[in-house]
């Protein structure tokens, strides 16, 4: 009996931490099946992404009495909810535009360019955003102001489940199906699914390319800015360099997933966090970072199309 | 005269790099005709309405539609403007269903009731595509893709169609049937047609008049019926 709620206090603390990798993966995805390439400052949105709900709750901190609340009661819960979701609502919005801003300045005079060298400038996109963000604001790690009390759930019996994990898993639940309401029933979701298959009849749709190429840009960065937001409540200590190992680990979850397939992304970063707890959990704690590195070179060794990925049919 | 001229072509150069594979071709359709447009493999066809579509630049020349001049406009304003075409090889989207296909098609008009009304009807045109309404529309066939394809772009209400190689790669049963529906579609809808095809006698069979492309110039023109008995097509291109 002891052995199984271990293993399902672990599972719990592997869906919360795979939440994480599934949002920031859902924007390597996405950007990657509408322009076929690999943004590799999606990392430091999400970094971005918990400085700005580091640099807003200050400003909305005596309207919802932000850390005043030690736990969560019936009374309060809505009032704390409305809050943290308000902070994270602005910096999702934010980051979007920066997400929208970095694809307009540099990677779209890129466009007809060799892939290599938009994936370089992404690398140097990545770099700006740590060096500037260490320059403005500082290199040395901040207090995330808390947004939700964070304590034992009650109720559970031996589970211990933070208020915070299950914030982060109940808030990703929620984006995942506005997300799939946005891709599977909205027209501009339709045009990035067309778009991902073939730009060229996209075009001579009437599509206009390039508007759908920033809303998935905004997609994939409100979703990392979230993720950033999320996992500051639950390890309230932020620095501009965060953003780099999960989004590594979120991008090996994109590729386990299927890159260019959004499901896929989401159930790439469970099994890269549910992987990681458990690694830890059964005594190798030094594999934690490791083996998402693991899981990269087997899934390229033997299923380099990821789980859900389809093989790609050349066009003729 | 002026006044019924759909498309105008003006001494139309286009290069890909340093090959040139248009010579400064000229080219008119008058309006609510069938014009074909037929020449070998790589004469330069597709470029000739990729041009127009502005899905590559024009180096020189003009293209007017309807007296506008409308060379190197952005892809989707040029289909704003009520004209589409069905690409060469269909260019269907092959993991998304019929149905959203068609929805495709129709992305720049915003009356919904309107359109559902033209999904009704496309279905009237190519009964086939209803059956297959909810499928994905990579598990049809050649020649259901192909109807798929002019669906398509018919549910973008153009005034102005065109078709590149609708008969490529699909059963010849299939064929006829398609060249009946494009006649249909020219007369019944009133739908300017240009039509390009390798297979030269049903294109000149259902066209008005019809210009012979040769390695990026236009070697020939005439009406359709003329055409048929020139010595030079008929050994050229109508298999002697």
């Amino acid at each position: 009996m002891d052995k199984l709620i271990e293993v399902l206090q672990q599972l719990v603390n592997g869906v919360s931490l795979g939440s994480i990798y599934a949002l920031i993966a859902l924007g390597y995805t996405m950007v990657y099946g509408v322009l076929r390439f690999i943004n590799f400052a999606h990392g430091d949105i999400y970094m971005l992404g918990a400085y700005s709900g580091f640099l807003l709750a200050p400003l909305f901190a005596q309207t919802f009495k932000f850390g005043e609340f030690d736990t969560f009661t019936p009374e309060n819960t809505l009032f704390i909810l409305c809050g943290a979701g308000l902070v994270m609502v602005l910096s999702m919005a934010i980051c979007a535009g920066i997400g929208v801003l970095i694809e307009r300045i540099a990677y779209r005079p890129l466009r007809e360019r060799p892939r290599l060298n938009v994936l370089i400038t992404a690398i140097g996109v990545s770099l700006f955003l740590q060096n500037m963000t260490q320059y403005r604001l500082g290199a040395d790690p901040k207090a995330f102001p808390q947004l939700i009390p964070v304590h034992v759930v009650e109720g559970l019996g031996n589970l211990t489940i933070l208020t915070s994990q299950l914030a982060i898993i109940i808030a990703t639940v929620i984006l995942l199906i506005i997300l799939r309401f946005v891709v599977m029933r909205t027209k501009l979701g339709l045009a990035m699914r067309a778009l991902s298959l073939n730009p060229t009849a996209c075009s001579i749709m009437g599509v206009n390319n390039d508007i759908v190429i920033s809303f998935t840009f905004a997609l994939g960065s409100a979703l990392a800015a979230a993720a950033g937001i999320l996992v500051s409540m639950d390890s309230p200590s932020i620095n501009p360099l965060m953003g780099n190992l999960p989004g590594i680990k979120a991008f090996v979850a994109a590729v386990l997933g299927g890159i260019g397939n959004i499901p896929g992304a989401a159930l790439g970063g469970l099994i890269i966090g549910i992987l990681e707890t458990f690694v830890v959990a059964i005594g190798f704690p030094q594999w934690r970072d490791g083996i998402a590195f693991a899981v990269l070179i087997v899934i390229l060794l033997f299923k380099p199309t990821g789980i859900l990925g389809r093989v790609e049919r050349e066009k003729v | 005269m002026l006044k019924s001229l759909m498309l105008e072509i003006q001494e139309l150069e286009v290069a890909y790099g340093s090959i040139i594979a248009l010579h400064r071709i000229s080219l008119l359709v008058a309006t609510g005709k069938i014009i074909t447009l037929i020449g070998s493999n790589g004469a330069g066809k597709s470029t000739t309405l990729r041009s127009v579509s502005g899905l590559i630049r024009a180096r020189r020349g003009k293209i007017l539609f309807e007296g506008e001049e409308i060379t190197n406009r952005a892809p989707h304003s040029i289909v704003g403007m009520g004209i589409t075409q069905v690409p060469e090889g269909r260019m269907i989207f092959s993991n998304l269903t019929v149905l959203e296909n068609l929805q495709m098609g129709a992305y720049r008009r915003k009356a919904t009731a309107e359109i559902k009304k033209e999904y009704d009807h496309m279905f009237e045109i190519f009964p086939r595509l209803k059956e297959r309404e909810k499928q994905v529309a990579g598990t049809l066939s050649g020649g259901e893709q192909q109807m798929l394809a002019i669906a398509r772009a018919l549910m973008s209400k153009p005034r102005f169609l065109m078709l590149d190689e609708p008969s490529l790669g699909i059963a010849p049963i299939l064929v006829k049937t398609i060249f009946s529906k494009i006649v249909e579609i020219n007369q019944q809808l009133g739908i300017t047609i240009l039509l390009v095809e390798q297979n030269a006698n049903l294109a000149l069979e259902i066209s008005d008049y019809g210009y012979v492309l040769e390695t990026g110039r236009i070697i020939l023109e005439d009406k359709s019926a003329a055409l048929r008995v020139n010595s030079l097509v008929k050994e050229a291109y109508l298999g002697g």
